[in-house]
């Protein structure tokens, strides 16, 4: 097996990249961290061993370069959560108040809710998005609902 | 808070398995394909691309361009499906093959030329890569100087491939040919008459000799046709 042109990527995978990096880090920062995440990947390409999960793949480079965002963010001592300029993230329909607060959740918990419930990852896929086993995974996403069903109600 | 203000407690759970709606899909669709095509701007300026490719219309169909730093790499007939080129062209060049209007504008703005009538010939560099060197090669390189409007003639590019007895394996070169009009093999035909075959279809063979305005008997070869301005620069 050959690795495909890496415009195939790009085609088959970019809705689901970007749906991840608008949950991720809000729709004006998305498009940076979609280059980048695409820049990263190509630049590895051709020395990718293991194609069997090209998406996978591109979802897990696009999850650090969301984590590094946070990270700086918080570095740059910006509020955890800009509150962004359009009316609300165009990623799940209705409460914006409780997709703003998936920015309070813990990195790990953040990215594991997104995958699993924005873009319907397998627990298989979070993990290896996350770099963690499947259980943690499990837990991550469980824990990070919970709290957001919990802010949620707060608002309530 | 706007839950409040609906005045009705969601009773489902919120978040789980919710879709987006078909038109925030839309929506997102329309933003990922701009950045996507953004990211073809980005990649080519960090020097990421290794073939960048696209197709364009033209009076003989639909063509695949695809380029390399090196030059114009592969052009391809609409009779070989995209996918199978691409395919192709990431196995053995690399598989950083990126959609690259960019990449290809100097080629598409020279074929343009070519089928208004505008210049006489195609002046593109050419990257030789997909023939390793050899007697195909060499057919190619000396089918490459066939000046605009000449024909030559299997036994005549054998002979300059340096294989005089050859013409039936130029044939075969010919038909290999994986830059098709810029590389010429439209201009070389049979001694016995006509136009001989073509691997891009016949009428596209016999068109592109009458845009030229060479006639299928002519006897004009690479040796005897002194005008080097028509000459493409091709082939070095």
């Amino acid at each position: 097996m050959e690795l495909p042109p890496f415009q195939r990527l790009l085609d088959e995978h970019r809705l689901d990249v970007y749906r991840f990096l608008v949950a991720a880090v809000g729709p004006q920062e998305a498009d940076d961290c979609f280059q980048e995440t695409f820049l990263s990947a190509l630049r590895a390409y051709p020395r990718l061993g293991d194609m069997s999960n090209l998406k996978g793949w591109l979802i897990t480079i696009a999850t650090r370069k969301a984590m590094d965002h946070w990270r700086s963010s918080r570095r740059r001592a910006v509020p955890v959560q800009e509150v962004p300029e359009r009316a609300a993230a165009p990623i799940a329909d209705g409460e914006p108040e409780l997709w703003r607060s998936v920015g309070e959740l813990p990195p790990m918990q953040r990215a594991a809710v997104i995958h699993r419930y924005v873009l319907d990852m397998t627990y298989a896929d979070v993990a290896n998005a996350l770099g963690c086993s499947v259980e943690a995974a499990r837990a991550n996403a469980y824990e990070g609902r919970r709290k957001l069903r919990e802010m949620q109600e707060a608002f309530a | 808070m706007r839950l409040e203000q609906r005045g009705d407690k969601p009773k489902k759970d919120t978040l789980h398995k919710k879709g987006s709606t078909a038109s925030q899909t839309a929506e997102l669709d329309d933003l990922s394909r701009r950045a996507a095509g953004e990211f073809a701007s980005r990649a080519r300026r960090a020097g990421l691309v290794d073939v960048g490719y696209t197709t364009m219309d033209t009076p003989v169909g639909r063509l695949l361009v695809a380029t390399t730093r090196n030059g114009l790499v592969r052009l391809a007939f609409p009779e070989e499906p995209e996918d199978l080129v691409l395919e192709e062209l990431a196995a053995t060049l690399s598989p950083r093959v990126i959609a690259s209007p960019n990449m290809t504008d100097g080629v598409r703005r020279q074929l343009d030329a070519y089928f208004e009538g505008r210049g006489r010939g195609l002046r593109t560099r050419v990257d030789w890569t997909l023939t390793p060197p050899g007697f195909f090669r060499k057919v190619l390189e000396v089918t490459a100087r066939i000046p605009f409007g000449s024909v030559s003639t299997y036994g005549q590019v054998a002979k300059l491939a340096g294989s005089p007895r050859a013409a039936r394996a130029a044939g075969n070169a010919l038909h290999e040919n994986p830059i098709p009009i810029v590389v010429p093999c439209h201009r070389v035909v049979p001694s016995s008459g006509g136009i001989g075959r073509y691997g891009g279809r016949e009428w596209r063979k016999a068109f592109l000799l009458q845009l030229e305005g060479a006639t299928a008997d002519a006897g004009g070869s690479p040796e005897n046709e002194a005008n080097s301005v028509r000459t493409p620069q091709i082939g070095r």
